[in-house]
């Protein structure tokens, strides 16, 4: 674990995957960033009905995976269930995945990844 | 007994039984030690899964306060502000800040959230009208997002502890059912060799001073026959026959070597 220190130092942003709603509220409270030219990637992804399940896989994999500066990626919880295998499969501590609720979609803890494994560890 | 559960391959020597013994003490050292560690942080994992709960159901709250809050700004400023945001983010302006705490020799990473002052991208939102809602709306999400780094890094925690936690239990089983009985079976097995050679040792001693009382009776028979013989010739001649006996009482003449 201890080498993983290093890996985490550099890590600052935030990234979000959400609805457009939650992307907005998100960004209005400052997580929004845009790295620098020519590569200018972008910290969030807005989903809508029309977007691809394999885009939000791609954006997932690349906040994941490829950069190394996002500290913690939310992703509304409808949208996780699009893409559960990738987020059940994700269990690498950096960077935390929070599954957030969106608007239109309550909370639902039986379906986080994570709370599955603390209910599971807790034998209920 | 020696063929009892898997050894160690060493020589049955006393110096290999003293290396085993001080192995044997090293491992249930450390084996409670251990044990001690993993409860330590089993504790602590009961604790964090624990706070996990909690704010797993504040964010679900907090979320749904931001999210009316974010609805009254697109009723104030009447339109959708969605797509003017999403353009004009640039800097991050909310960043997070990682700090380690030590639990046990662990290293638990924990985020901390900052603003980095200076920095602003809506300037111009809600120039026209709404401003004072969308500042709201700001402040409301920011606490939000707060709530949610906060999430973030007991769930990193929450998944580090579990890696950990499940090495070290590893570990104690590894020490508990492999490594002790191992080297309890190597004690056992040298104990019972170095045992054989001490009897074998005894016997081998036991026989040789069996061979040397034969050796030694047989030695005085022959002498004592050669006594026999030499007063019956010493009769025959007669004469000075009772000499030997007064030198018998001044025990000048030396007894036969009496051999344990």
């Amino acid at each position: 674990m201890a080498a993983s220190a290093a890996t985490y130092k550099d890590r600052q942003f935030l990234a979000v995957i959400g609805d457009e709603d939650s992307v907005t509220g998100l960004l209005l409270a400052g997580i929004g960033h845009v790295t620098d030219p020519p590569d200018s990637q972008r910290n969030f992804l807005v989903v809508d009905s029309k977007t691809e399940t394999s885009e939000i896989e791609r954006a997932f994999e690349n906040f994941t995976q490829e950069r190394k500066d996002i500290a913690v990626v939310l992703i509304n919880q409808h949208i996780a269930e699009r893409i559960r295998h990738s987020v059940d499969t994700f269990a690498d501590p950096f960077p935390a995945v929070l599954e957030i609720p969106s608007k239109d979609h309550p909370y639902d803890p039986e379906k986080d990844s994570v709370l599955k494994r603390v209910r599971r560890l807790f034998g209920e | 007994m020696s063929g009892a559960g898997p050894r160690e391959a060493v020589f049955p020597t006393r110096q290999s039984l003293g290396l085993m013994k001080s192995k044997l003490k090293g491992a249930e050292i450390g084996h409670s030690l251990l044990k001690r560690k993993s409860e330590a942080l089993t504790k602590r994992f009961r604790d964090i899964t624990r706070r996990i709960d909690e704010a797993k159901q504040k964010m679900g709250r907090v979320m749904q306060i931001a999210a009316f809050s974010l609805a009254e700004v697109s009723y104030a400023v009447g339109g959708d502000i969605g797509y003017q945001i999403q353009e004009s983010a640039k800097q991050a302006r909310f960043r997070v800040r990682s700090k380690h705490e030590n639990v046990s020799g662990v290293f638990l990473p924990q985020f901390e959230s900052y603003t980095k002052e200076g920095v602003n991208d809506f300037g111009l939102t809600g120039l026209g009208k709404g401003g004072q809602q969308i500042q709201r709306c700001r402040e409301t999400y920011a606490r939000a997002v707060e709530t949610l780094v906060e999430l973030a890094s007991l769930q990193t925690a929450f998944l580090v502890l579990d890696e950990v936690i499940k090495v070290v239990n590893r570990r104690v089983n590894a020490i508990e059912h492999v490594i002790i009985p191992r080297t309890e079976n190597t004690i056992k097995y040298i104990n019972s060799e170095l045992d054989e050679l001490d009897r074998e040792e005894f016997y081998r001693l036991k026989k040789v001073s069996n061979k040397k009382q034969r050796d030694t009776a047989a030695a005085d028979a022959e002498i004592l026959a050669a006594r026999q013989r030499q007063a019956e010739k010493d009769k025959e001649n007669g004469g000075a026959a009772e000499e030997p006996d007064s030198v018998d009482v001044l025990g000048e003449q030396e007894d036969t070597d009496v051999i344990f």
